[in-house]
């Protein structure tokens, strides 16, 4: 994964809340390989009629060159299916704006180089304001927390460690694997620790 | 130097930190890993990189969210959902993980099973690809849902990177009043506080009422953590946990089983630790509880009415999404279906009590019955419960996440109303354009009865003056 510090692109309003993760990708879509891309599953039954027409009016299809994704309170939230992440990056979305995120869903944001940007409620309700129904040129800078938008700078939070790690493109696999010696440290010395907690501790079991 | 205090929560994390990065980041030493057939992206990723699975012997895989209720034979409702089944079991096989297949007599939902089987023990570190991995810490245990990069991560070196979460507290004393449970106790908190009011915070369960919750009940408040918002949420062991545990195949014995006893008395919040938040709720306050909108906070007691033309846009596209007129009565909301099941809802006391509700009646709408393991059918059978809910007109079928998440076939239609003993009410979690009741399961048994929204407790006053 690549890490990046600055966005620039074309934001686009989904003003609700609550836009949990089975709205975000429906479970049904769940057993593609991801090979075949994701992007045509996001926010498939809010987005396409049940005759698989896309709404003209549902604002991603209005603007489907968008980039970032402003949103009210909740983003994220529910089932921890990181398909839900593969859906908005597939469909080209690098940022989502918001007040508040799911927690598994803000991780496994991280863990693909998607931004989980949270502002205040009153910075998401001016940025949706001044979307309306259409779309401006928006940019992002991960090092100062800041977002240039329709001539507002709104700051973001972000959680240090999720900062850098976006901004390193870091891989846990790999950041983990330079640790195989303390693990085996902890390894051996919970092993007397805890001779309970390996399944099958005692004679009998199966 | 005096130790300083800790919660419950604080004791799991320090047992488990293998590494402590200057920023905060921890690496955390994962005990239990749990798979289900959600994990092929993970094993791809496993696969891209040539890794094997560091701890084969810690790792489970059981196959739920696909897994058919009615005929097994053929391995799964289409080609696509086999597939699914059939790569969770290919990835066990080639990794050495202990599987618990489709066809093995202990399947069932994850959440199920694991505590089930005493793979779930207090005081250890649970993952799983799944958020109600929370229900797991019913037992004193740090249990949270990842995402596929983690669950890979875990794979491949058995340890978590976490950032700790806020300790929060919800203490619940006084007795439920009768007629109300866990379920009722959970939506009323997530009602209160909100879908995301824990959000950041590891959750710990205390009280008289929650001391006095069984296991099986424990296991429903901590499942719907996550509910709320919550990384997780736990409950201190005491003898209610330690008899389950008792005995279970895989549960520690001998001398193992003395020394986790030893370690698992500690397991308690020091009287002196401190909260990031501290809620208090009266149980004499727990009302039967139903959702009437889209988000499990969207929750009201059965004597309510629901919110008023006035209130906020989003409450109001949930009412329309949900079929509902503004302001009036909830009970007598006319469903069109039932669903008992899912990791929430599906243990024997809770077929039990939608039983008692329904023995010798006739339900007057269908709907489904899939318990939360093949061993909880088996008992279920052997108890007789199996009849009531045929007679009373309901399907009694095999184990698996079934009709809460539909991904095996199990489909609430479009438009049709489903009161359900399941965990989220989103839109269309039950099916394309499914509207969904979340309730305790006596309550789904009473509107199945009835055949709409009903109040279940006039209806155990009769039962219990027969």
């Amino acid at each position: 994964m690549s890490g990046w510090r600055r966005h620039r692109g074309r934001a686009v309003g989904l003003p609700l809340e609550g836009i949990d993760t089975d709205q975000l990708i429906p479970a049904r879509f769940m057993s593609a390989p991801r090979a075949d891309g994701y992007g045509r599953f996001l926010l498939h039954d809010l987005r396409v009629d049940p005759n698989g027409t896309p709404l003209p009016d549902f604002p991603l299809n209005r603007q489907p060159d968008a980039s970032v994704l402003v949103v009210r309170r909740n983003f994220g939230g529910g089932s921890s299916r990181e398909a839900a992440v593969y859906a908005l990056q597939d469909f080209g979305i690098r940022a989502v704006i918001g007040s508040s995120f799911g927690d598994i869903f803000a991780g496994n944001a991280i863990n693909n180089g998607l931004l989980p940007a949270q502002v205040s409620d009153a910075a998401a309700t001016a940025l949706l304001d001044a979307l309306g129904d259409g779309t401006a040129d928006v940019a992002i800078d991960l090092e100062n927390g800041t977002i240039v938008l329709a001539g507002m700078t709104v700051t973001f939070t972000l959680d240090p460690v999720r900062r850098t790690k976006l901004i390193n493109g870091w891989d846990d696999i790999d950041l983990t694997a330079s640790l195989a010696e303390e693990i085996r440290a902890f390894r051996g010395r919970d092993a007397t620790a805890r001779p309970w907690a390996v399944p099958d501790a005692g004679p009998g079991a199966t | 130097m005096t130790v300083p205090a800790r919660t419950l929560f604080d004791k799991l994390w320090d047992a488990h930190v293998v590494h402590r990065r200057d920023d905060g980041a921890t690496l955390l030493w994962v005990d239990r890993h749990l798979v289900h057939e959600g994990a092929h992206h993970a094993f791809r990723k496993l696969d891209a990189r040539g890794l094997p699975v560091a701890a084969p012997e810690l790792t489970t895989a059981v196959v739920d969210h696909y897994a058919p209720t009615r005929d097994r034979r053929a391995g799964g409702a289409t080609p696509a959902i086999r597939g699914m089944i059939e790569t969770l079991t290919a990835n066990a096989h080639r990794h050495g993980i202990r599987l618990i297949g489709l066809n093995d007599r202990r399947q069932g939902i994850v959440h199920v099973v694991g505590p089930e089987q005493g793979l779930t023990l207090p005081g250890l570190l649970i993952t799983c690809g799944d958020s109600h991995t929370s229900t797991h810490g019913a037992f004193g245990a740090f249990a949270f849902g990842i995402g596929a990069t983690e669950v890979a991560h875990v794979l491949a070196s058995q340890t978590i990177w976490q950032v700790k979460p806020k300790r929060m507290r919800i203490t619940v004393d006084g007795a439920l009043p009768p007629g109300t449970t866990a379920k009722d106790m959970a939506l009323s908190w997530i009602a209160r506080l909100g879908a995301d009011g824990a959000r950041g915070h590891a959750i710990e369960y205390a009280g008289s009422a929650v001391r006095a919750l069984s296991m099986d009940g424990r296991m429903t408040l901590c499942n719907l953590s996550i509910e709320g918002g919550a990384r997780c949420g736990l409950i201190a062991p005491d003898d209610t946990t330690i008899d389950y545990v008792a005995g279970r195949p895989l549960a520690p014995r001998g001398p193992a089983w003395d020394q986790a006893l030893a370690a698992w008395a500690d397991l308690v919040s020091d009287a002196a630790a401190v909260f990031d938040r501290d809620i208090g709720l009266d149980a004499a306050d727990v009302a039967p509880t139903v959702t009437w909108g889209t988000s499990p906070d969207q929750a009201l007691p059965i004597t309510a009415t629901l919110p008023g033309a006035d209130a906020p846009e989003s409450a109001r596209a949930a009412l329309d999404y949900m079929g509902l007129s503004p302001g009036r009565p909830i009970a007598g909301t006319p469903v069109d279906q039932v669903f008992i099941g899912s990791c929430t809802n599906a243990r024997i006391e809770d077929l039990r009590a939608a039983a008692a509700i329904l023995a010798g009646r006739k339900a007057a709408v269908g709907g489904l019955v899939s318990p939360g393991s093949m061993l909880v059918k088996q008992q279920a059978e052997e108890e007789g419960l199996d009849r009531i809910f045929i007679e009373a007109g309901l399907d009694w079928v095999a184990s698996g996440c079934s009709m809460c998440v539909g991904m095996n076939g199990d489909l609430v239609p479009p438009g049709h109303r489903c009161a359900s003993t399941t965990n989220r009410n989103f839109r269309g979690r039950q099916g394309p354009g499914a509207r969904t009741h979340l309730m305790s399961p006596a309550m789904v048994a009473a509107a199945a009865l009835t055949g709409a929204l009903t109040d279940v407790r006039p209806l155990l006053a009769e039962r219990g003056a027969r």
